[in-house]
């Protein structure tokens, strides 16, 4: 904790972790719940074609990511209601042109470098001031959205036809939460890489919804997960000089799976009503 | 008055037609029945009704407006055939689905809110269960609390898609009985779709008969007396028939 109030950096990635920890666990749980959770996976595949772009043109490779994120999440959802298809191979047609292109434009740039790298593990003890602003900007921006439109999202994902009926707007609100997911994954690049930021929107909402039974509360322990794991992630990173994408994103896996024993546990324990 | 007109309706997913010429007025204070074979098109009309597919030709005007031009669907209550496939482990307990309707947090979460969500639980016989996991449920207890979220935006008008497919005879039972309470007392028109002859005999008022074109509007009386009637029973027509 001395080093946390000493270091400039150390108090940046904390309040950087932290944030983007909230906005993966709030997108998360609607993207579980909506059969979507492999989006995450799909868009940090596209950002990484984004940064290589970024890195291509001599432009800053997070504004490059993230134009390109935004657009292919937007492109993903045209491919599933247009073209008919289902939204698991919209993400892997995307997610695998994002890659080819990103390898592709990498090598003619010749930039398979300690920058490239930074953004496939993350690098969360180097972020910049900017890119701090950034995320706190965007996890108050993900907690606005939400809970101002919280009863519409959650009809639309509970039951989305209807929802459509009662007037919910519900193609505008699924291309709102993307265009969020595909922000979150670029800012999360930075805190644990590319190759992991799925991780941080799918396994604390996984172990949220494990445990709940009432939305607020999967919110909460979600929430809880994702903040606790980058808190102690960071703690152990530091103390122990272990990569801190890889401790955050094992930590909420070893939070997941206590959620899963205690579910089990009352599963077993409870009559059905 | 007319509650909802379908005027001149056709229909097609881009292959051959599936709904032709439909035309017909669904009243205030109807409980109609929207019977057919499988493949008849009831749950095709009954989106276009809802808007959520869009006619080849003809149009459909609710409550004197032109559908496209409806804005108050809080007052439409729609309770889809999917409704009884709840994904067990969503996490959402019995009054935060009631509560979903509502739709701005200030309502759902309000005293006022909360009050009315508690109402239309005692209304349906479901307030015991308000703390409990939709999942949780039996399918029966699942479409009470359907009915319940459809019930808190004060509706004119229930549309129901085979509510009670998987469901126990007994449990069937006391849902229409709470449908026939809602359509009598509260004055809420009901148009249900559903296979079971033994429904349109015990509960219904009218009938609206499709297979792929109109093949029967009117009240419950004539329809019994219909040769479209004798024709579906005497052929099956993947009709339930049950003696009441």
């Amino acid at each position: 904790m001395e080093a946390l109030l000493a270091y400039g950096f150390l108090q940046r990635a904390f309040l950087a972790g932290v944030s983007i920890a909230v906005a993966c666990a709030v997108l998360g749980l609607f993207l579980i719940l909506r059969r979507d959770a492999m989006i995450g996976h799909g868009l940090s595949h596209i950002a990484f074609a984004g940064v290589a772009l970024g890195l291509f043109l001599n432009i800053l490779p997070l504004a490059a990511a993230l134009a390109v994120s935004a657009v292919a999440a937007v492109g993903m959802i045209k491919l599933k209601d247009r073209a008919g298809l289902h939204g698991d191979t919209a993400i892997g047609i995307l997610s695998s042109l994002g890659m080819a292109v990103g390898i592709l434009l990498a090598s003619l740039a010749r930039s398979f470098n300690v920058e490239l790298m930074a953004y496939l593990f993350g690098d969360i003890l180097a972020i910049e001031p900017l890119e701090v602003g950034l995320t706190a900007g965007l996890a108050a921006a993900v907690l606005l959205v939400v809970s101002l439109n919280y009863a519409k999202i959650l009809f639309m994902t509970f039951d989305r036809e209807s929802a459509r009926v009662a007037g919910v707007r519900v193609a505008r609100l699924d291309m709102l939460l993307m265009v969020l997911t595909a922000v979150t994954v670029v800012l999360g690049m930075k805190v644990v890489g590319i190759l992991l930021v799925a991780a941080l929107i799918v396994i604390p909402a996984a172990a949220g919804l494990q445990v709940a039974s009432r939305f607020k509360t999967a919110v909460w322990v979600s929430t809880a997960t994702a903040v606790l794991s980058v808190v102690l992630g960071l703690i152990l990173a530091v103390e122990i000089n272990i990569p801190a994408a890889a401790a955050i994103v094992i930590l909420c896996f070893l939070v997941f799976g206590l959620a899963t024993l205690l579910k089990v546990m009352r599963l077993r324990a409870a009559p059905k009503v | 008055m007319d509650l909802v007109g379908v005027r001149s309706v056709s229909f097609s997913y881009g292959g051959p037609p599936v709904l032709v010429g439909i035309d017909f007025a669904i009243r205030d204070g109807d409980f109609l029945a929207l019977i057919g074979p499988n493949g008849s098109g009831k749950t095709t009309l009954i989106r276009i009704i809802l808007g959520l597919l869009k006619p080849s030709s003809g149009s459909i005007e609710i409550m004197g407006r032109p559908s496209g031009e409806f804005t108050d669907w809080r007052r439409i209550g729609y309770i889809p055939q999917k409704a009884t496939h709840v994904d067990p482990f969503f996490p959402a307990s019995v009054e935060e689905v009631v509560a979903m309707a509502l739709m701005s947090n200030r309502k759902a979460w309000g005293s006022a809110g909360r009050g009315e969500i508690l109402r239309v639980l005692r209304q349906v016989g479901m307030e015991e269960f308000r703390k409990s996991p939709i999942g949780r449920l039996s399918g029966g207890q699942q479409q009470r609390v359907f009915i319940a979220r459809a019930l808190v935006t004060a509706p004119r008008i229930l549309f129901l898609d085979e509510p009670t497919t998987g469901v126990d005879a007994e449990t069937q039972a006391s849902f229409y009985d709470l449908l026939d309470l809602l359509n009598e007392r509260e004055g809420i028109t009901i148009v249900l779709v559903t296979h079971d002859i033994g429904i349109v005999n015990k509960h219904v008022t009218q009938v609206a008969c499709v297979n792929q074109k109109l093949v029967y509007h009117g009240s419950h009386g004539d329809f019994c007396r219909s040769e479209v009637f004798r024709d579906m029973v005497t052929r099956g027509d993947h009709l339930i028939a049950h003696e009441h």
